[in-house]
């Protein structure tokens, strides 16, 4: 790891939405630092500007108050030195598997060679070698899934956020697609954000996990995950039961607990089985 | 290759049925000419030469009215998918445009730019813009808004958002149009010649029927028009299929 990482800054952050005639606030009063090469997770009930958060750090959406900062820089738009990984896969159908990874660095107008021995070295990183050629609609949801990873590393990002990037996939897929990307992180280094829906890979994968509340979305809670690294498959089968995965869940129940505190609650626990799944 | 055998023997039981008609009917030639009596007719139109500068004429006009329709429908279509405020400013003269019938509007045409090929190409031109505008702004404008995001997420600059993810994405409507739009071309161009031309195939079939009273000699024309057409549509499928048929 000879490459300096970048930390990443979030302070007083503010975001709302017009929709239709409404005003949806987002996120409100976020204030978080992520360390050069820690990973972060953040949970949270849907609607509580995860990916809002995200696209904040990525650049792609502006804050109404406060600021983004990745390594020394303020953030006022899309930045070479972060890789994005959405929900889907977002691969041009109409190119190969290795023109879809190569793309970024096309845009960035490096010669037709070096992008392409970059490609498929990344590739192969991913364990793809052998399906260069191959279209996205020839490809598995995992596979995808691996191409957008490699796409998003091309660049050789120092933050690399990740935006539920496994949540389409069946358990396994996205077990084994998990414990990739920790040996990548190990082998690469990056500062990692992740948004996920689920406790237990947040907590697998994070050195700590944010939990956000439902709209607007506030930091409730701020576990640091104690399980030693590096983590192997074996290590999922704990992490429901550690003590970082019990605290996240209770910050969830806690915040779910309030929502449903209104005329006519419905049974918390119905609430909050749902979400932690 | 099954299809392309399968064509074939439709075509050919196509003509046996046109044989029996005439057969079963006894219509004199200037009626209903045969097929033989066609290809007979054809053939010798072709060997003393009669043909051919009426091809040459009518293929210029479609090539170049096709090649000013298509380029100014896709740009019309692409300001139009672009601005909401040009559509609406637009879409009313462009649809009225379409609505006037072209038989209505090739004389006016005729008149103001002369009888040569300039009047042609304008016609032709005319008949392929709307289609072609019409498929450009409905490709554009369902080009999945998840990949523009990639796009920009990847510091992708207009130009290159516009060449390596809106235009390709749309490529599957935008050949429609171009298909749509070479028919049409052939139909504009005889539809100008009919209006006042002294060479092209629209004007052989107005010699055919009218001075001359040469019926088999009017369907060799009409089948050289469709030819004409046909080839063109498969030439217009093929490039789509270079371009847009390895995406799934």
């Amino acid at each position: 790891m000879d490459r300096t990482l970048d930390d990443i800054t979030l302070s007083g952050i503010g975001r709302s939405f017009e929709l239709a005639d409404k005003r949806l606030v987002a996120l409100a009063g976020i204030d978080l630092r992520v360390p050069a090469g820690q990973v972060a997770a953040i949970v949270g009930p849907s609607g509580s500007g995860k990916s809002t958060l995200l696209r904040l750090i990525a650049g792609l959406l502006a804050p109404d108050e406060g600021t983004v900062e990745v390594g020394d820089r303020i953030v006022d738009g899309p930045d070479p030195r972060v890789g994005l990984v959405f929900q889907e896969p977002r691969l041009l159908p109409w190119r190969n598997a290795l023109d879809n990874v190569a793309y970024p660095q096309e845009l960035a107008g490096r010669p037709r060679v070096d992008r392409e021995a970059r490609a498929r070295e990344l590739m192969s990183l991913v364990g793809l070698a052998g399906f260069e050629e191959a279209l996205p609609a020839q490809l598995s949801g995992g596979m995808a899934q691996r191409v957008a990873l490699a796409r998003a590393l091309t660049l050789e990002p120092r933050v690399l956020l990740l935006d539920e990037p496994f949540g389409a996939l069946d358990a396994l897929t996205r077990d084994r697609l998990d414990a990739e990307l920790l040996g990548l992180w190990e082998r690469l280094g990056a500062t990692i954000v992740i948004v996920t829906h689920s406790i237990p890979e947040a907590v697998f994968l994070a050195d700590r996990v944010v939990v956000l509340s439902a709209r607007p979305g506030r930091i409730v809670a701020d576990v640091p995950v104690d399980l030693p690294r590096p983590r192997a498959w074996a290590t999922l089968d704990g992490v429901i039961s550690s003590r970082a995965g019990l605290a996240v869940r209770a910050a969830l129940e806690a915040d779910a607990l309030q929502e449903t505190r209104l005329p006519g609650s419905l049974p918390v626990s119905a609430v909050t089985a749902g979400m932690a799944s | 290759m099954r299809d392309v055998f399968a064509v074939i023997a439709l075509g050919l039981l196509l003509l046996l049925g046109w044989q029996v008609i005439v057969w079963v009917g006894d219509y004199p030639r200037f009626v209903l000419p045969g097929p033989l009596v066609v290809a007979q007719r054809w053939e010798q139109a072709i060997r003393d030469g009669t043909l051919q500068p009426h091809f040459v004429t009518t293929l210029s006009e479609v090539l170049l009215g096709l090649f000013v329709g298509v380029t100014t429908g896709f740009i019309t279509g692409f300001l139009l998918a672009r601005s909401a405020f040009a559509e609406r400013l637009l879409s009313p003269y462009i649809v009225a445009a379409q609505a006037t019938p072209i038989l209505a509007l090739a004389p006016l045409i005729a008149m103001w730019f002369g009888s040569g090929i300039l009047s042609k190409v304008l016609i032709c031109a005319l008949i392929c813009f709307f289609p072609m505008a019409i498929a450009t702004t409905v490709g554009l404008r369902s080009v999945d808004p998840r990949l523009m995001e990639l796009g920009r997420s990847l510091r992708a600059t207009r130009r290159q958002l516009i060449t390596t993810i809106e235009v390709p994405a749309a490529a599957p409507q935008i050949m429609g149009g171009v298909k749509v739009a070479v028919t049409l071309a052939v139909v504009g161009a005889i539809v100008a010649e009919w209006v006042g031309g002294d060479k092209g195939l629209g004007v052989l079939i107005n010699l055919a029927r009218g001075g001359l009273f040469d019926t088999p000699l009017l369907f060799a024309t009409l089948l050289t028009i469709a030819l004409m057409g046909v080839t063109l549509y498969v030439i217009a499928s093929l490039v789509e299929r270079r371009l847009v048929g390895a995406r799934a």
